[in-house]
């Protein structure tokens, strides 16, 4: 595409009912869950009007103590798939990351997984035990933790079944449903090897088996190495109070691995010197191979990278001409060094533009922008990290792993740019 | 000595004078006390570790199973709707629909224990007793062939004789199993001749699917 190809402003840019329509016909989640609608303007606030927020005062100060996103942005949410789980309080929500942008998500946009509801939790009543092969087992209050040295750090958190419904091919229109399992936040917080030192670690002491304060008691076993390398005890989530959802008053951060390892409402940690095997390690969080064997301790999230924008959710909507392509891409194992981009299903790649912080274990934003003829766009990404992994295809995953894996699906993803500017999810040859 | 070093020493010593009686201890938190840790630490070990005192038959089991499980899990342990099934399965591990029970897939019995009695039943977690914590566990092992008398009593004393049928069924993790640069360059011009859609999302709507089935996912 050159840019004598782009076309008069205006022209050949479909009309959002018939993009509507192609939306339905693309997806059907379009039509419901997330599709921008974007209202026709008001001549009366164009220039050379005068708009009424332009002539009257606006509501001052203290109008919201607590400020809210405007209510032009009100489908910008989580959201749910119903037959996904049998009760909403062992359940999952998506983030929106087609209606984001940078690397850092909002707090309230942050999925949500419980596995019994979220504990409401008052701070006053938080207490963390260690205890096990410690040389003197500890409680600590909430004020407790909060006096030891504190760091601030960016991680992503993966769901280690995010993408886990496209095992057997492409089942959800919308990055929020297929990727959406996954958020980055600056967390404040203690190195978890201070508190753990505080207790004083015994010689044979080589695995921790965190445990939630929730109704789910949610344990899980992490190996000592990790535990004194770079997990973090989180109070405090891009700067205020961890959401009662991502577990108030205090959380685990396991930087880089699985999800489900990050114990919310973090009430003991017991030291012991082998695995636990708890429920989340064995019946579930195991990835089954094709030969009926099943992987155990998967901790890592490999590198990943979805495009966010265009996506089924995110149609283009202006037509021909400059177009901005944008997504994300992180990996458990350190730095994204380079994402590439196609725009022709792989036969040709293009290597994206990071741009914002590159730091490690943290979402990277991507962007490509190109100059888009009309046609038909079969989109990738490719992220690459510092430990020279490639993301692979998902008919590598399955060529290796078989399609009963549910966990750890990092696949590359496809999205179908149709004329209209209508995105589809597909995989393709 | 470089004068780098000499910083970072000089800062060691500071560190270790700033410090409580005991190096890198900040002096917070209060000692637990006994009870305490007794009231909290509820995990089991599969080497026994953690096992109260207690023991349940299999016939005691299945009353409690009818009174506090059957709703969701069926009276067999079945599954009840979209709950999960906690027997049979057998032989469905390599098939397009792996059936992932206790009997057919979890590996030690110290993890039916430790989750039945912190988080079951469900909406009134740690409610259960010891014996009949035993008792459920023994009516599971019952409903999934591993014991097959009725008569069955399942205690902290056998608990750790009990084997599960799938416990050699799990390997480490075998990643990276895909290549890397290092071993394969991606190509970045002229990679294909062709390409063709393969597959595409179904028309799916945010509703259960008519036969109930899940896109190759069950999260619960």
């Amino acid at each position: 595409m050159s840019k004598s190809d782009r076309p008069e402003k205006g022209i050949a840019s479909p009309s959002r009912r018939n993009l509507l329509k192609a939306g339905l016909a693309a997806g059907g989640l379009a039509a419901t869950a997330g599709f921008a609608r974007a209202a026709e303007p008001d001549p009366y606030n164009l220039p050379p009007n005068v708009a009424d927020w332009s002539r009257y005062l606006g509501v001052g100060v203290d109008n919201a103590p607590y400020g809210m996103p405007s209510e032009h942005e009100s489908e910008v949410v989580r959201r749910s798939v119903e037959w996904l789980t049998a009760s909403r309080e062992s359940s999952i929500n998506f983030t929106p990351l087609h209606d984001l942008d940078g690397i850092i998500t909002p707090n309230g946009l942050c999925f949500e997984r419980h596995h019994g509801g979220v504990a409401e939790m008052n701070p006053t009543d938080y207490r963390l035990m260690i205890n096990g092969l410690v040389d003197k087992p500890l409680i600590f209050t909430l004020e407790d933790l909060k006096r030891f040295p504190r760091e601030n750090r960016i991680y992503f958190l993966e769901c280690a079944a995010n993408s886990g419904m496209e095992w057997r091919g492409a089942q959800l229109n919308g990055c929020q449903f297929t990727h959406g399992m996954v958020h980055c936040v600056m967390y404040t917080g203690v190195p978890l090897k201070y508190i753990l030192e505080e207790a004083g670690l015994k010689t044979n002491a080589k695995w921790i088996m965190p445990e939630g304060g929730d109704a789910a008691g949610m344990n899980r076993s992490v190996p000592i190495e990790k535990a004194l390398d770079d997990c973090m005890v989180a109070f405090k989530m891009n700067g205020e109070a961890l959401r009662p959802e991502q577990g108030y008053p205090a959380r685990l951060v396991v930087p880089g691995w699985e999800g489900n390892m990050w114990v919310k409402w973090l009430r003991r940690i017991e030291v012991g010197d082998q695995p636990w095997h708890a429920r989340e390690e064995t019946s579930k969080y195991t990835d089954l191979l094709a030969n009926g064997k099943a992987r155990r301790f998967t901790w890592v999230m490999d590198a990943k990278s979805v495009i966010t924008n265009p996506s089924p959710q995110a149609p283009i909507t202006h037509g021909k001409g400059q177009t901005v392509l944008t997504g994300l891409a992180w990996s458990g194992n350190g730095r994204i060094t380079r994402v590439d981009v196609t725009l022709d299903g792989g036969k040709n790649w293009h290597q994206a533009r990071i741009d914002g912080p590159s730091l490690p274990k943290a979402l990277h934003r991507f962007y490509f922008e190109f100059d888009w003829d009309g046609s038909d766009l079969l989109l990738q990404s490719r992220a690459y990290d510092e430990t020279g992994y490639v993301q692979p295809t998902k008919d590598e995953l399955r060529a290796v792993r078989g399609e009963n894996s549910i966990y750890h699906n990092n696949g590359i993803q496809t999205w179908h740019v149709m004329a209209n500017g209508g995105v589809e999810n597909v995989e393709i040859s | 000595m470089s004068r780098f070093l000499k910083v970072l020493t000089l800062a060691a010593v500071v560190s270790l004078g700033v410090g409580a009686a005991e190096a890198g201890k900040f002096g917070l938190g209060r000692e637990a006390t006994p009870e305490e840790i007794a009231g909290w630490d509820i995990d089991v070990r599969p080497d026994g570790q953690g096992l109260p005192e207690g023991r349940g038959t299999v016939a005691e089991g299945e009353v409690v199973f009818a009174e506090q499980c059957a709703i969701c899990h069926g009276d067999f342990a079945e599954g009840a709707g979209r709950w999960p099934v906690l027997a049979g399965g057998w032989d469905t591990l390599k098939s397009q629909n792996p059936v992932k029970t206790i009997g057919s897939y979890w590996p030690y019995l110290s993890t039916v224990y430790d989750y039945i009695y912190r988080a079951m039943p469900f909406g009134n977690a740690q409610s259960l007793t010891p014996d009949q914590t035993y008792a459920i566990v023994a009516y599971l092992l019952y409903m999934n062939d591993v014991v097959t008398d009725e008569e069955f009593e399942l205690s902290k004393e056998n608990f750790t004789s009990i084997r599960m049928p799938n416990e050699d069924g799990f390997i480490d993790d075998g990643r990276p199993d895909t290549p890397l640069v290092s071993e394969v360059q991606p190509c970045m011009t002229d990679c294909k001749e062709e390409v063709k859609i393969t597959k595409r999302a179904r028309i799916i709507d945010v509703t259960p699917e008519e036969d109930g089935e899940t896109a190759g996912i069950n999260v619960d």
